[in-house]
């Protein structure tokens, strides 16, 4: 069991965690991922890590209440454990294992969707640590739902902010904000991240690859293990079939079938609307009758 | 003491019912029954199941003793051996090993020496705690990579001989491929894993579940940093084939792996499980081993109408002989000397069908098998709603990936000799991820090789 040392709502829907593992927190790097698992009938969830502290012992993830099995993990309350916390899974960003003398003659960009933000903290803060310049576009519907806003400022060059409705920073996409970066400020960077939504990581592929920016993203497949054995992760980058959770979770962004992907992600929506929809009726005392929650 | 009744048929779920159920298939002979099937063998002089079982149980010893009503010195025989048997009893492929080679099978039916090895695997596990001897604690650390069969028999050995032994499990659930892989109808969870298990912790062997070896420790790391003086690898088969052929990312196409492990480790089929997997109307099983079986007879089971695709003919299924035979009686529809060659999707990108080629025997290849070729102009679709890759499996790169020193051959296997040395001194393997999907009983057998292998390394290094 991973107790659970504090819980926080960053904003509606969208709780943070800092959860008692230490063998992951020792291992942890930036752009990897975790499998949680809230109880004994719970989903195997994969989550990205929004930060590690080997010395603490724990480990940050960031959980958006979409499904039954987030719901789960989103109700534990501080003190409370996760049955299973297992990783880190998958491979670190491809920057953990390049020189630090390089790395500060680059410089990136970040671009973060909703709670794809949490996973961009890590990176940003890794690279930061070694001196080497950022700036962050963070995306969001509304102000209220901008999460690691401070944190983020506090290791970014720059940090960009955009809302669909315009309540902070720019009104508009994180796609507005790279173009408004790099055609009218001439802004230049050498390496461009994105993580969030996956139709968000599509658009800014397409909107980076006529600037020829290099542009990593990071896929949020379905998993069941997450160690390479089920393959239900399967992605097509380059025309090759990859395993999200172990060649994966970043890839070239320019390189993936985001279509795919997107309708990959879907398999098994219905089954889970319908586990949403039976799990709602039972909270609200209802019993079934006629056998649907069978 | 031979006689000539004949082999006492085992009790049976009625296949109607049970295709709509996970409970476990057979019952298993009672007592009974299970001294008159062991009265049926004749005790060759040179006994031939012997010499065919990998791990070279004394079958007539223990079904003599068996025949006695002398349980305990049946399992005591068969615990000489083998620390698996209720598990080997129900998987084994006893055609092809000890019941293959029985005198008996000339002619008529062959002893039921799984069955029998199943009753006194299960008298034993009923019997739960007692007779292991543990010699002292000798001071040594033992590191062990997997929970699977070779794992577990490996560890409980080790225990025996007085090592503080520890297993490491990815998955949050101890067993392996017996828990994730092989349906609670052939192998119930509870009842004998979980049993094989807790005997094995009763020995004093730690588990932590949950540990990537690879990821979140390293081999190094337990050698160098955590004190173990060994490290055994008994991390299984890895990651799952497909055909490479258009139309396999389309929804509805899914490895055995995903569906066999949505349904047996995470439950799918019982509703108080959070595990969604779809089934649909009609699925189509793509192998013809015992993983393409376990999963073509749980969609049955889910309510499919369920299909085997397979590109040989029924002689050449690698399955086991009751495995097939149990799905035939099910009604699972065999479609032999057939070869996917593309899935087909609607226009949303879900499976409609799998277009075919029809296939025919022609000259044997290199594993000896008639090797299928296409015949011209055969093609034809097969509608389903989802297909289910079952063709093996390739070795998981990662441990030799992150272990320094640790040689893989070509296929990506690790390297290991007969006792399960690597090319790594202290590091020791075996199962599955030295041998790719194997049996069960090989891999118990080479847990229990190895462990040998490092008591020898671990007395000649530290005498």
């Amino acid at each position: 069991m991973f107790k659970i040392r504090e819980k926080e709502e960053l904003a509606p829907g969208i709780i943070r965690m800092r959860v008692e593992a230490p063998r992951v927190a020792a291992s942890a790097k930036p752009g990897q991922f975790v499998i949680v698992r809230a109880d004994e009938h719970g989903e195997r969830v994969p989550l990205t890590i929004a930060d590690y502290d080997a010395a603490e012992g724990t480990v940050t993830i960031v959980t958006q209440m979409i499904g039954v099995s987030t719901r789960k993990i989103c109700a534990l309350e501080q003190g409370e454990a996760l049955a299973d916390f297992a990783g880190p899974l998958g491979r670190p960003s491809e920057f953990v294992s390049c020189p630090p003398e390089e790395l500060r003659s680059k410089r990136f960009l970040f671009v973060a969707g909703g709670v794809g933000t949490a996973p961009v903290y890590p990176q940003v803060k890794w690279l930061h640590a070694r001196g080497v310049r950022a700036d962050v576009i963070i995306g969001a519907k509304t102000r209220d739902m901008l999460i690691y806003v401070d944190e983020m400022r506090a290791v970014a060059d720059h940090l960009h902010i955009a809302t669909d409705d315009g309540s902070e920073g720019v009104k508009g996409m994180v796609t507005d904000v790279i173009r408004d970066l790099v055609e009218k400020r001439g802004e230049h960077y050498d390496e461009c991240v994105a993580i969030g939504p996956m139709i968000m990581m599509k658009f800014v592929a397409l909107t980076t690859r006529p600037y020829g920016l290099k542009t990593t993203v990071s896929l949020n497949a379905l998993m069941v293990d997450g160690t390479g054995m089920c393959g239900a992760c399967r992605v097509t980058v380059g025309g090759r079939t990859r395993f999200t959770c172990v060649d994966g979770p970043e890839f070239d962004g320019h390189a993936v079938d985001f279509d795919e992907a997107m309708r990959r992600q879907g398999m098994y929506r219905t089954q889970e609307e319908r586990a949403r929809a039976i799990a709602a009726e039972r909270a609200a005392g209802h019993q079934c009758r006629i056998g649907l929650d069978k | 003491m031979a006689n000539k009744i004949p082999r006492v048929p085992v009790r049976e779920q009625d296949p109607a019912i049970r295709a709509t159920n996970f409970d476990e298939v057979c019952y298993g002979y009672d007592l009974t029954e299970a001294r008159t099937e062991a009265s049926r063998c004749l005790h060759c002089r040179n006994p031939r199941c012997v010499a065919a079982c990998p791990v070279g149980v004394q079958i007539p010893d223990f079904i003599a003793r068996l025949h006695e009503g002398d349980l305990a010195g049946a399992a005591a025989v068969i615990a000489r051996d083998s620390s698996l048997p209720s598990i080997c009893g129900r998987v084994c492929p006893q055609e092809s090993q000890c019941e293959g080679s029985c005198v008996l099978g000339i002619k008529g039916e062959p002893v039921a020496i799984g069955k029998l090895e199943r009753f006194v695997g299960d008298w034993s596990l009923e019997q739960g705690s007692g007779k292991s001897v543990v010699a002292p604690r000798n001071g040594h650390r033992i590191a062990i990579i997997g929970s699977g069969p070779a794992g577990l028999a490996c560890a409980s050995d080790l225990a025996k001989m007085g090592y503080e032994v520890k297993i490491f499990e990815a998955l949050h659930k101890v067993g392996g491929v017996l828990v994730y892989g092989i349906p609670e109808f052939r192998l119930p969870k509870e009842r004998i894993v979980a049993r094989e298990v807790a005997a094995v912790e009763r020995l004093g062997v730690e588990i932590e579940t949950d540990v990537i070896v690879g990821r979140t420790v390293t081999v190094d790391s337990l050698l160098d940093e955590e004190g173990f003086d060994a490290v055994f690898i008994g991390s299984g088969a890895g990651l799952p084939r497909f055909m490479g052929i258009p139309g396999e990312n389309l929804n509805g196409v899914v490895s055995a792996n995903e569906f066999l492990t949505r349904t047996n480790l995470m439950h799918a089929y019982d509703a108080t499980y959070d595990t969604p997997i779809y089934v649909g109307q009609r699925v189509v099983v793509v192998g013809g081993g015992n993983v393409a079986m376990d999963a073509v007879r749980t969609a049955k089971r889910l309510g499919a109408e369920a299909t085997i695709v397979y590109r040989r003919s029924e002689r050449e299924l690698p399955a086991r002989a009751e495995e097939v035979h149990h799905a035939r009686e099910e009604g699972i529809v065999f479609r032999m000397l057939t070869n996917p060659v593309e899935v087909l999707g609607d226009e949303k990108g879900w499976v409609r069908g799998v277009r075919c080629v029809e296939m025919m025997l022609g000259e044997p290849d290199e594993s000896g098998r008639r090797r299928p070729v296409v015949k011209e102009g055969s093609e034809f679709e097969l509608p389903c709603d989802v297909v289910i890759m079952a063709l093996g499996t390739s070795p998981n790169p990662l441990l030799a990936a992150t272990t320094a020193g640790l040689k893989t051959d070509r296929r990506g296997c690790l390297e290991a000799d007969e006792e399960g040395r690597t090319s790594r001194e202290g590091v020791f393997a075996g199962g599955d991820a030295v041998t790719g999907a194997a049996t069960v009983i090989l891999a118990m057998g080479a847990g229990r090789r190895a462990a040998r292998a490092i008591d020898a390394y671990v007395k000649s290094k530290y005498a």
